[in-house]
């Protein structure tokens, strides 16, 4: 399958996430998008790492270990943003029990 | 079906509808890794994910009760604006990524080794031991983080 359809459709979930962040007003939405946005990004690269797998195949190689880096960098990627939304919505929890709204034009001073 | 489910995320006035969106829009996503023969990271995506990470979404949102945005609602034009400053930037990626020289290259689908558990562990245990028990040292300290900042004080 032609990296190009990947490309693109990566490129449409980042630019949806993008617009979620833009037009939301409500911070779990907002950050519901950010998920999106980084799976866009998972997407793209385990694609490129199959495309560079194939290269590897194409030219003769054993292709054992190539494009391998990408699928674990996508591991890694899945694992911090693991922890990012666990501290993430934590935070959300606490301004919510401050301010009793997750709405970010209230939240858009730092203290209350 | 991903970008259509993508959109109903951000389009969803209710937040638990959305995360439901979202659940589906990563099972999609794990569709495509299996597409890819990246069975790994499809079942990790859908464990983590659609599991995890989905569930706490809907505690949170359970938990505060937010049903509807607020008083101030998405104003029209911020909407507006928003939707026209990302449909420029796809516009301009599509544009600049159209005619690259990736268009020839292809990506190996339904075949190859490198997305098993085998493969994946093997490298992972080997070149990549130093930022995996760094990831887990982050994980510990969000995990502390976490409780700190949600402990009543």
């Amino acid at each position: 399958m032609p990296i190009n359809y990947y490309l693109f459709l990566s490129l449409a979930l980042f630019t949806i996430g993008m617009v979620g962040v833009l037009t939301r007003r409500n911070a779990i939405i907002i950050f519901m998008c950010i998920e999106l946005m980084l799976n866009a990004v998972n997407l793209l690269l385990v694609a490129f790492s199959k495309m560079h797998y194939q290269a590897a195949f194409e030219a003769g190689q054993v292709a054992g270990q190539a494009g391998v880096d990408g699928q674990l960098f996508v591991f890694f990627i899945m694992v911090v943003a693991a922890a990012e939304v666990s501290v993430g919505l934590a935070i959300i929890v606490m301004m919510y029990r401050n301010v009793h709204s997750v709405d970010i034009n209230f939240l858009n001073r730092l203290k209350h | 079906m991903a970008l259509f489910s993508a959109l109903m995320v951000i389009t969803s006035k209710n937040p638990v509808y959305s995360v439901l969106w979202l659940i589906i829009t990563f099972f999609a996503i794990s569709g495509h890794y299996i597409l890819l023969n990246a069975q790994f990271l499809a079942v990790v995506n859908i464990i983590v994910y659609a599991g995890a990470i989905m569930v706490l979404f809907l505690f949170v949102i359970m938990l505060m009760n937010a049903r509807q945005e607020g008083p101030t609602g998405s104003k029209r034009w911020i909407t507006l604006a928003g939707t026209v400053s990302g449909g420029i930037f796809l516009l301009v990626l599509v544009a600049a990524l159209k005619d690259s020289e990736l268009k020839a290259r292809t990506a190996m689908v339904m075949d190859g080794q490198i997305g098993l558990i085998k493969v994946l562990g093997n490298e992972l245990f080997t070149r990549y031991v130093v930022p995996f028990e760094i990831s887990s040292i982050l994980f510990l300290s969000a995990m502390v983080g976490a409780v700190v900042i949600g402990k009543k004080d």
